[in-house]
């Protein structure tokens, strides 16, 4: 409902009687943005003090009471390295060949559509069971970066399908229309004019994954594994940032200091994306004058 | 938007373009195929359970020990039900006036506001709120009454993950009613909450019904959050304060070590978890069929 139409006419009502739902209604926002306030400022309460250079590039030590988390932002980085570069190539592919090849309202788009979507349901702990029982064991990569790298890869393929393919359909008519008209062929008008127009929705896709990704612990606990060592190779077990967190506060008694500032670093990281991502989709609009759907 | 005929005619020729398309085809088919090699892949490793146990056992032994060979899951499937219904019981409430105040109530900064910080809270991972919930809720809640790892405040964490999913989806849905039936009832006399409450909602009902019925799905799979806060005691609750373990919480605490029937009982309550949660998709994506026929 747009603002312009309503407060004429519901102000005149308003004058009649006291709008006594005003304030009712307004509770709940008030309420939960308390919560999530309180939830934040005791998270920077407890982790304000435990984050430092040191703290970022030590290794742990006792189980992760003492030291830092150096090896687990190594081990972080490349799982989601490798999540961003196995998912990245797959989900351009498939949205080129929806939004550029097949025809809009076909049924094998409503069929793949319908799958992705089913794909984007499914638990994330029955991602992690299926990795363990795939990656890790049948395809033989045991617990290691690389077997949490290609679980999450499967688990955020529907989210950066869903923007890469509102992102090229975002692109004029007409850039297709004169690529063909100046002869270009269909793949060269794909690579050097559509893609270049939809990249910072590609991009804004990208970052959308890389937070869910991030946060993510129930697909890596039996896929990446525990292990807080500085990975060697791609076939060791690393953990997250969120398994540390996970770890700290569950298994090991008086870790919840550490904890905390895991914790705080891992917000602090999703905020700095999340900021990223307001600043994308501002670009997008200005360029596009279109808006951009963030699934919830 | 597909190309249009003329210029597809014109650039879609050449051999480049049926590599490009064969190779699209292959990673498209790869993707969309994945979701089937993670159902059989989990349902083949439940296969050797089904066959030495069977399905019943789920229901009728005694108890959840399967080391000694007992098998019985209604304990941690009602323990999924309650957790999330009461996750239910306060989002969806909470959500829908939350997306009644942005359509509505909200001013053109606090609306904005306020749905950019909706958007943060769907992001916020749930170890974060499990970690949350355990250093703050939990011990309020052992004020109370111990332990303070329980029903209540498994419900409370997942009702923050699951609030944003229905206020955002439930926002779409209301700004999706045509103007004119809010405007149409304000001039018959209605007032803001009754224009709102007898003509808004009802018209965007079945929208929010399957945003509802999503969060309701996402709070019966969700696993980190839970496991640190429920206390994970295989028990049917009587209370909100006693201990409870959910079937994903189960499978995060047990996989790692489980061996042979064990293992594959796990394996089989993962197929059961996906099952339903994909029977209550199917049930969302049907009401919002519904909506479409409005």
């Amino acid at each position: 409902m747009s603002e312009a139409s309503q407060p004429l006419l519901a102000h005149r009502s308003a004058l009649r009687r006291v709008d006594w739902s005003a304030p009712a209604v307004c509770a709940i926002p008030v309420a939960v943005v308390a919560v999530m306030a309180w939830m934040l400022g005791e998270i920077a309460w407890l982790g304000a003090d435990k984050l430092s250079w040191t703290f970022l590039t030590e290794a742990p030590r006792n189980a992760g009471r003492e030291g830092g988390i150096g090896p687990i932002i190594a081990s972080t980085g490349l799982i989601v390295g490798i999540c961003l570069a196995t998912a990245l190539p797959l989900a351009v592919a498939t949205s080129v060949l929806i939004a550029e090849y097949l025809p809009a309202h076909s049924r094998t788009v409503r069929v793949m559509r319908t799958l992705l979507d089913v794909l984007a349901a499914v638990p994330s702990i029955v991602f992690g069971v299926f990795g363990y029982a795939f990656f890790a064991l049948a395809l033989g990569f045991g617990f290691s970066i690389l077997s949490g790298g290609l679980t999450l890869a499967t688990m955020i393929l529907p989210i950066l399908i869903g923007s890469i393919e509102q992102s090229l359909r975002a692109v004029p008519l007409d850039m297709r229309i004169a690529g063909a008209g100046l002869g270009m062929t269909r793949p060269a008008v794909i690579a050097r004019v559509l893609l270049p127009l939809a990249s910072p929705g590609i991009l804004a896709g990208t970052l959308l994954g890389l937070g869910r990704a991030l946060a993510e612990t129930a697909a890596l606990v039996f896929t990446s594994g525990y292990v807080a060592r500085m990975p060697e190779s791609l076939l060791d077990s690393g953990r997250t940032l969120s398994i540390h967190v996970f770890d700290l506060s569950m298994n090991v008694p008086g870790g919840s200091g550490p904890a905390a500032g895991t914790t705080l670093l891992l917000v602090l990281l999703l905020l700095v994306l999340n900021g990223a991502l307001l600043w994308l989709i501002a670009i997008w609009r200005r360029r596009t004058g279109m808006s951009f759907t963030l699934t919830p | 938007m597909s190309w249009p005929q003329a210029a597809e005619r014109r650039a879609g020729q050449g051999a480049a373009d049926r590599w490009l398309a064969a190779l699209l085809w292959a990673a498209a088919l790869f993707s969309s195929g994945i979701v089937f090699v993670i159902v059989s892949t989990v349902a083949v490793e439940a296969i050797p359970f089904l066959r030495e146990i069977g399905l019943t056992r789920l229901v009728s032994d005694e108890g959840w020990y399967p080391t000694y060979g007992r098998f019985q899951m209604t304990a941690m499937l009602i323990g999924s039900l309650v957790v999330a219904a009461g996750a239910c019981v306060l989002a969806l409430p909470a959500g829908v006036v939350s997306a009644v105040y942005l359509a509505f109530y909200a001013g053109r900064w606090s609306g904005r506001i306020y749905q950019r910080l909706l958007e943060i809270l769907a992001g916020i991972p749930s170890v974060v709120l499990g970690f949350w919930g355990l250093t703050t809720v939990v011990p309020l809640i052992a004020k109370v009454e111990q332990p303070g790892t329980s029903l209540l405040a498994a419900s409370f964490v997942l009702t923050l993950m699951i609030l944003p999913t229905v206020a955002l989806i439930a926002f779409a849905r209301i700004a999706a009613v045509p103007d004119a039936y809010y405007r149409g009832a304000i001039g018959l006399g209605f007032s803001r909450w009754q224009a709102i409450r007898q003509v808004v909602l009802p018209a965007a009902r079945p929208g929010i019904a399957t945003g509802c019925i999503l969060a309701f799905a996402r709070a019966l799979g969700e696993t980190m959050a839970v496991v640190m806060v429920a206390g994970n005691i295989v028990q049917v609750p009587t209370s909100v304060f006693q201990p409870v373990r959910t079937l994903s919480a189960n499978i995060a605490l047990e996989v790692g070590y489980a061996m042979d029937v064990h293992r594959s009982s796990l394996f089989a309550s993962a197929t059961i978890l996906v099952l339903a949660v994909l029977v209550i998709f199917a049930v969302g994506r049907w009401v919002a069929r519904e909506d479409a026929h409005v």
